[in-house]
């Protein structure tokens, strides 16, 4: 079995917010830079169970720049056994989307993992068009997958539920909490992953139909208004006739 | 013509989907063009009342294989839909569903695609259309520009509010090629009772303070008092203390109600990355410098076993003299 595994960087989830002076881009002075949660904890972790249960290769993607190495190097730590970087930033859904379709185009990927979204433009949008450039199912939000043969089973989650539906072999699909449990990685991967192949490959250029205007942060809070514990009509009314909330 | 996709997963339209028509109808005046629905499978309702969410058409592709949701199979026939109505705006629901479909339906279109978005801030002269989402999971806001002739949009859960403006219309069954699905649904289950986290107003969400999940009753009573949803905080899913569809925040789900009480909760820049978009936040926690209360509208630093019973009494007292 072959798997593919996009991972993107993002900040760390306790990174102060800043934008350039522009409102152009997001200012990542002095911010560390983590694997994107959904794609670390629950894609890779299920592909890389999945490859030890059934043999195969796990091969971690990202697209991005040569900076992005300390984070794929942690892919191939966790148990990634070879990894590809599309040299280019990443600038929009539909461009990331078209570099990691044009890369599985010629590979022959059996299941192709994404995280849910990321966490830091919070898209949910690059599954969906890597499988609609390959012509292949999507599962997205997937909290459960296990394979019978050539279909998996897999269980995603919908508005206050589950749905469990079957899908044949190959599928793309996206990573939600429940797929895996969390895999921090040991002395031995962190070595192991030194000297696991790291290819660089161009991308595809493409024009982009999205782009940026502005970021903004949001204006503070006024304050909390504080309300004796012992009154609870009181809070009662101010969320009534002040908030407007009930 | 900006074309909107109403879903209706299991034969119902939710309240996602009349938002969605809510804003089509409002976007597309703006831009001088009619706005249509388009609903597929078969629906427990008659889709033409989408009229009253301001649809002049409603367009119903009744075939039975799209009762269930095969994504590539909903992007085929919405893309034959938009390009035989001529849409150049065609808005989803930012749901699993849109989730699914939205980004096919882009790759298909050749259009630029936003989701998540919270509203549409101008429509420029040459075409381009410039969109509002919260981005950084709530800690800012980002403008887009879609540049591309043709546009697709999934809108928010909660970032209108549905209004009806017009009366409803006679739907119109329309007849376009379905193609085989790859993907079969096995089962559906769905957690009976209670409104959905992303579509719920009101939002009771507890966290480790509660010490144990035999506490847990005194949240439920008060989310019965307000008709509200249950939510709660990573550790308590993560213990199974509550099951983990519950869990809110930057790795749980994303919500934006009209309120959201946070009882013992610290209020961890995690946590309130999937809730600072709430409108109105109260907090209920016995530690005052419990970093929350910075995000608070209305706090009360007390002993959540006593304050929860005595906000619920309150509540149902309110309840009773409306
Ligand atoms: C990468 C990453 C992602 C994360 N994602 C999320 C996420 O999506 N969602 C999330 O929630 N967390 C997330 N976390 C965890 C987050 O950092 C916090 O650890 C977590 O939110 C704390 O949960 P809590 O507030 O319930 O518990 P605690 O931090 O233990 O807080 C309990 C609170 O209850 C109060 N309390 C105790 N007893 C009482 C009482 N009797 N009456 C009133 N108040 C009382 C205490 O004063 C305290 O403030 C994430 C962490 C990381 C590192
Ligand atoms: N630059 C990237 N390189 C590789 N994979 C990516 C990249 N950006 C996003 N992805 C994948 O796409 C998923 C969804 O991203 P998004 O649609 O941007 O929310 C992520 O969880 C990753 O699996």
């Amino acid at each position: 079995m072959k798997f593919l595994v996009c991972i993107s960087q993002t900040p760390d989830t306790t990174a102060r917010v800043a934008f350039t002076p522009d409102g152009k881009a997001y200012d990542s002075t002095g911010v560390t830079f983590i694997m994107n949660p959904y794609d670390e904890w629950y894609a890779l972790v299920r592909a890389c169970e999945l490859r030890e249960a059934l043999g195969g290769t796990v091969v971690a993607l990202n697209v991005g720049p040569a900076s992005n190495e300390t984070t794929i190097r942690k892919a191939l730590a966790i148990g990634a056994d070879e990894a590809v970087r599309i040299d280019a930033e990443p600038t929009s859904s539909a461009f990331t989307a078209r570099q990691i379709a044009e890369y599985a185009r010629s590979e022959q990927f059996d299941i192709i993992f994404l995280g849910k979204e990321t966490i830091d433009y919070n898209g949910s949008e690059v599954g969906a068009m890597v499988a609609e450039h390959l012509d292949l199912p999507y599962i997205a939000l997937a909290s459960k997958l296990d394979l019978e043969g050539n279909t998996a089973v897999v269980e995603r989650d919908i508005e206050g539920g589950v749905e469990v539906v079957e899908v044949p072999l190959p599928f793309v699909v996206s990573a939600a909490k429940g797929m895996a449990e969390q895999r921090i990685p040991n002395m031995r991967g962190i070595m192991m992953a030194r000297t696991k192949p790291l290819r660089v490959l161009p991308p595809t250029p493409m024009e982009e139909p999205v782009q940026v205007v502005r970021f903004s942060l949001p204006p503070p809070k006024a304050g909390v208004k504080l309300v004796d514990p012992e009154n609870m009509d009181e809070l009662v009314r101010l969320l009534h006739e002040e908030a407007k909330v009930l | 013509m900006v074309l909107v996709y109403a879903e209706s997963p299991r034969g119902l339209f939710k309240k996602a989907a009349l938002e969605a028509v809510t804003f089509g109808k409002k976007l597309a005046d703006q831009m001088g063009v009619p706005c249509a629905a388009v609903v597929l499978g078969s629906v427990q309702s008659d889709p033409g009342e989408l009229g009253r969410y301001g649809a002049s058409r409603v367009l119903h592709v009744g075939h039975e294989q799209l009762n269930t949701l095969d994504g590539q199979v909903t992007a085929a026939v919405l893309s034959e839909v938009a390009r035989r109505v001529g849409a150049t705006v065609v808005v989803l629901s930012h749901t699993s569903t849109g989730k699914t479909v939205a980004g096919r339906l882009a790759v298909r279109l050749q259009a630029g695609l936003v989701s998540g978005i919270s509203g549409v801030v101008a429509i420029e002269g040459d075409g381009r259309l410039i969109v509002r989402k919260s981005v950084f999971s709530g800690k800012a806001t980002a403008q887009y520009a879609i540049v591309s002739p043709v546009k697709v949009l999934s809108l928010m859960g909660n970032a209108v509010r549905a209004e009806a403006s017009g009366s409803p219309v006679s739907a119109e069954p329309l007849d376009v090629p379905v193609p085989p699905a790859r993907v079969r649904v096995r089962e559906v289950r769905t957690v009976e009772g209670r409104v959905p986290l992303p579509e719920a107003e009101i939002v009771v969400s507890a966290g480790r303070g509660m010490k144990d999940p035999s506490n847990w009753h005194i949240i439920e009573e008060l989310a019965d008092a307000l008709n509200a949803t249950t939510a709660c905080s990573r550790p308590v899913a993560d213990s199974h203390w509550r099951p983990h569809h519950e869990h809110v925040g930057q790795t749980g789900i994303a919500i934006r109600p009209n309120l959201y009480i946070a009882v013992g909760i610290s209020g961890a820049i995690q946590h309130l990355a999937g809730v600072n978009n709430s409108k109105v936040i109260v907090v209920i926690n016995k530690d005052p410098e419990a970093p929350f209360f910075k995000a608070a509208d209305y706090g009360v630093v007390g002993d959540l076993f006593e304050v929860v019973p005595r906000l619920t009494e309150a509540v149902r007292r309110f309840k009773a003299s409306q």
